[in-house]
């Protein structure tokens, strides 16, 4: 068994699994990829130094969503892609554990961060992705009750 | 030398807009037919398209100046120079242009520029794509995941993210947009968007030269496949074959015209190209919004005309659901006002502001490179007055508009000839 390794290297894992954004020191838009400069006020990454990591909320609002029902084979569809304003910044996700229909998800719904396995490689090592989940309990579809209604079926 | 660097220098003194002195005008344009064209590749279509302007302008090949050619999936192979190989090799230059979506439109301006700056007297503009039966253009595979996680790329990714972050696939992209709208605004569900589909696909039924020529009813559209909810399969632009061709030139060689070639001409009053300027999550979720509004507001300034002057306008409905939000970033409603804009008919063809009378892409079909010369071949059709059964009757102004994902926006407006 080999140790975790996040899929993205913006999501840290640990014992309080989050996300941290690339924030320009110069003027505060925040990025979630390598940088060379800032795209919003040109400053200059030379060094390092132009932009700071800051840790991202772990709840927010989901602003936009598509529920993808065909896609690129070894994708599992459908399921729910969206984006989640997390005070204030925007963060590209999936809404995982809730049923993938438009009844039981809408734009305005309050999700939390959450992290969960995507498979092992070949050496052991498991790598984790992330996505938000519903607020709403009764939205959520968790684990327990997934594999309680295996046991029912 | 010195004539070129004064042309240049007062060109660019009147930057995109088109009321400089001198005026430009198309007096050729074609398009072929879009759908599947097994037996033509890009070469012929593209000849196709461009021998049908130079036929419409009354010019030959030796007549052009300049050729902006546009490609998207053979762009590495100079399409512009292969179309020359057959229709005529007069050494002139060549652009070959990719712009995404926005690449038929950029090879317009292409060459609307060089005529403008002195480079030439006439201007070709050719934009061809040969994708019928091609399936989503992103997002359509993945990578497997390698033996060993590995971290890779600007984002350290150990694995593919498609499907995995989010989706890459234009269909859930731009449903996501239309989304978005509505949870601003209000009012737009999935029978509201496939409605703006019905729209479309009824439109198209006067169009002998649009791949699908036929409507759809609501029931249909919204039964149909779902791709990413809320776009359905119709909702979706149709990939095709297909191409288009402007013939440019400036107000100093329309003068030297005949009588006939001066009447069909078509005054090009504003051609704007912009990109997304940055703003918070336009790097999480494409901003197809603010920079064409830029483009809108800096096209209406230069042809001295408001939304309101508009006859007919031709925009980007790569899917329904972008129909929705360019009703707004164009300014044909006030702001948030999209759902309402169209609940009153105005967008109709017998409306007060029709909108894709072609059929649009979702019907008409969007071989991609071609699609930027295609809208704007729609709207000086209805300029001249030959747009046959579908003609907006005394259309004296229309606008034609494209957006490139990642992202370019192109805005035409023609006015008919006084």
């Amino acid at each position: 068994m080999g140790a975790d390794i996040p899929l993205v290297d913006y999501l840290v894992l640990g014992d309080d699994p989050h996300l941290e954004a690339n924030e320009c020191v110069a003027c505060g838009a925040r990025f979630f990829d390598r940088r060379n400069a800032c795209a919003s006020c040109g400053a200059i990454n030379s060094d390092g130094s132009g932009f700071k990591r800051v840790e991202l909320p772990a709840t927010g609002e989901l602003t936009a969503f598509t529920i993808v029902s065909f896609a690129a084979p070894g994708i599992d569809v459908p399921f729910v892609a969206g984006v989640v304003d997390c005070g204030g910044t925007s963060v590209r996700a999936n809404i995982v554990n809730v049923s993938p229909d438009p009844e039981h998800v809408a734009t305005g719904m309050q999700v939390s961060f959450t992290t969960f396995g995507i498979g092992e490689d070949s050496e052991g090592t498991e790598a984790i992705g992330f996505g938000y989940e519903p607020v709403d309990e009764e939205l959520r579809i968790t684990e327990d009750a997934t594999e309680k209604a295996e046991a029912n079926s | 030398m010195s004539d070129v660097a004064e042309a240049s220098s007062s060109a660019g003194a009147t930057s995109q807009t088109g009321a400089a002195s001198d005026q430009m005008w198309i007096v050729g344009i074609h398009m072929t037919k879009f759908g599947k064209r097994p037996d033509d590749d890009v070469v012929d279509l593209a000849s196709e398209a461009a021998l049908g302007a130079l036929a419409d302008a009354g010019m030959t090949v030796k007549d052009v100046g300049v050729l902006a050619a546009g490609n998207l999936m053979y762009a590495a192979h100079g399409v512009g120079q292969m179309l020359q190989k057959q229709i005529g090799q007069t050494g002139i230059p060549v652009y070959n242009v990719v712009n995404a979506c926005a690449t038929g439109a950029t090879a317009l301006r292409t060459a609307i520029m060089s005529v403008r700056s002195g480079e030439a007297d006439v201007g070709l503009a050719v934009g061809v794509e040969k994708i019928a039966g091609a399936g989503l253009l992103s997002g359509g595979s993945r990578a497997s995941d390698s033996p060993t996680w590995e971290a890779s790329g600007r984002f350290g990714a150990v694995a593919p993210i498609d499907g995995r972050i989010g989706t890459e696939i234009m269909p859930g992209v731009f449903a996501q947009i239309g989304m978005e709208y509505g949870h601003r605004y209000g009012g737009a569900d999935f029978e509201l968007f496939a409605r703006i589909s019905e729209k479309n696909h009824g439109n198209s039924v006067l169009n002998p030269l649009a791949a699908y020529s036929k409507a759809m009813s609501l029931e249909q559209i919204m039964g149909d496949v779902m791709i990413a909810y809320p776009n359905t399969r119709p909702m979706c632009s149709a990939n095709c074959d297909g191409a288009a061709a402007a013939v440019v030139v400036n107000g100093a060689t329309l003068k030297k015209l005949t009588t006939e070639q001066q009447r069909r001409a078509v005054k090009i009053s504003a051609s704007v190209l912009t990109t997304d300027p940055w703003e918070e999550a336009c790097q999480i979720l494409p901003n197809v919004n603010t920079l064409t509004k830029n483009a809108a507001a800096t096209a209406y300034e230069a042809a001295g005309v408001g939304p309101q002057d508009l006859d007919l306008v031709e925009l980007h409905d790569c899917f329904a659901t972008a129909e929705l939000v360019h009703y707004d970033n164009l300014g044909l409603c006030s702001e948030g006002g999209a759902v309402d804009f169209f609940e009153s008919g105005a967008p109709f063809r017998d409306g007060s502001m029709p909108v894709n009378v072609s059929g649009g892409l979702e019907s008409k079909g969007h071989p991609i490179a071609a699609t930027g010369i295609a809208n704007i071949w729609e709207v000086a059709t209805h300029m001249r007055g030959e747009a046959g059964d579908r003609q907006i009757e005394g259309a004296k102004v229309g606008l034609a508009h494209v957006i490139g994902l990642g992202s370019a926006c192109g805005i035409h407006i023609l006015e008919r000839a006084a």
